[in-house]
């Protein structure tokens, strides 16, 4: 039982480790910001003052020891949701979050009623 | 049950489509309401005379400030400028400048052409601390209580209703 719950600590915290050591990939940041003056595009993919600007911030913010998260919550923070391509959660996005979940299960209910309808009829 | 799947498709059809109504009516413009009562975070700005460093135990010193980002180069901010000439008169406001991404040369002889309205004049060389306010782009101004408050934002040369607008806030708060 002792030697389990070591284990088991043991993996969570390597995987704590694991986690917190990896590499943050820089133009995955990118990606997932919007770029303000741009139609449509991520700062990644533009060459805007704008862009060029807020790549810098987030090297920088790189460079001082913030978590992706972070650097997320602190740019809409300044600018608000909408500079994120892939907002987190929250009041305001729940129902555009969970609707194509609940889309799903509707779906699975109409093709459970259709194919006991349809084994019924055979 | 059939019944309930017909029922539930055309509420879905009314959902999507009333979704469709409300987004197309709806700018996709950025706007900054959401920041309205925010609080500013950090800030540190070098000022452009010096090295010093205007922080934000600075803005509490005034009941309000509109902080002002512009460019000799922004052909906006030559617009927006009689606005702050006459705001700057106004006794309860404060207008802190933030030259963005400029040469000192040409910032010096805007001013000195068109008049200087700030109180106090800093600078962002590289656009990173302008960041820190949520400005993209030139001219933004916010205003902001003492209590670093962002009670107002604009984006784009001040107007004249803009102006009264600010004349209103500072005066009747």
């Amino acid at each position: 039982m002792k030697i389990k719950i070591f284990l088991t600590i043991f993996f969570i915290s390597f995987n704590l480790n694991l986690s917190s050591n990896e590499p943050i990939d820089e133009s995955k940041i990118h990606k997932n910001l919007r770029c303000l003056v741009c139609q449509g595009q991520s700062i990644a993919d533009s060459n805007s003052d704008f862009a060029i600007t807020l790549k810098m911030v987030v090297k920088d913010l790189i460079k001082n020891g913030k978590s992706e998260d972070e650097i997320y919550d602190f740019l809409s923070e300044k600018y608000g949701d909408w500079i994120l391509y892939n907002p987190k959660l929250n009041a305001g996005n729940f129902l555009l979050w969970s609707l194509p979940y609940l889309v799903l299960v509707f779906g699975g209910v109409i093709i459970v009623f259709l194919i006991r309808k349809q084994s019924k009829k055979t | 049950m059939q019944k309930i799947i017909k029922i539930t498709i055309i509420f879905l059809l009314i959902f999507i489509l009333g979704i469709f109504f409300l987004s197309l009516n709806k700018s996709s413009n950025y706007n900054t309401e959401s920041l309205v009562g925010n609080k500013l975070g950090e800030i540190e700005l070098v000022s452009f005379q010096d090295d010093s460093i205007f922080t934000n135990d600075d803005f509490k010193k005034n009941s309000f400030t509109l902080i002002n980002f512009w460019a000799s180069w922004c052909a906006p901010c030559r617009i927006e400028h009689p606005q702050l000439m006459e705001l700057s008169k106004e006794n309860n406001i404060k207008i802190l400048g933030v030259n963005f991404k400029d040469k000192k040369i040409n910032a010096l002889k805007f001013l000195k052409d068109l008049g200087d309205p700030y109180e106090y004049l800093t600078r962002d060389s590289n656009g990173k601390q302008s960041v820190n306010f949520g400005i993209y782009g030139i001219p933004e101004s916010i205003l902001i209580d003492n209590k670093l408050t962002i009670i107002k934002k604009f984006v784009g040369p001040l107007t004249k209703q803009d102006l009264n607008n600010i004349k209103e806030i500072i005066n009747n708060l």
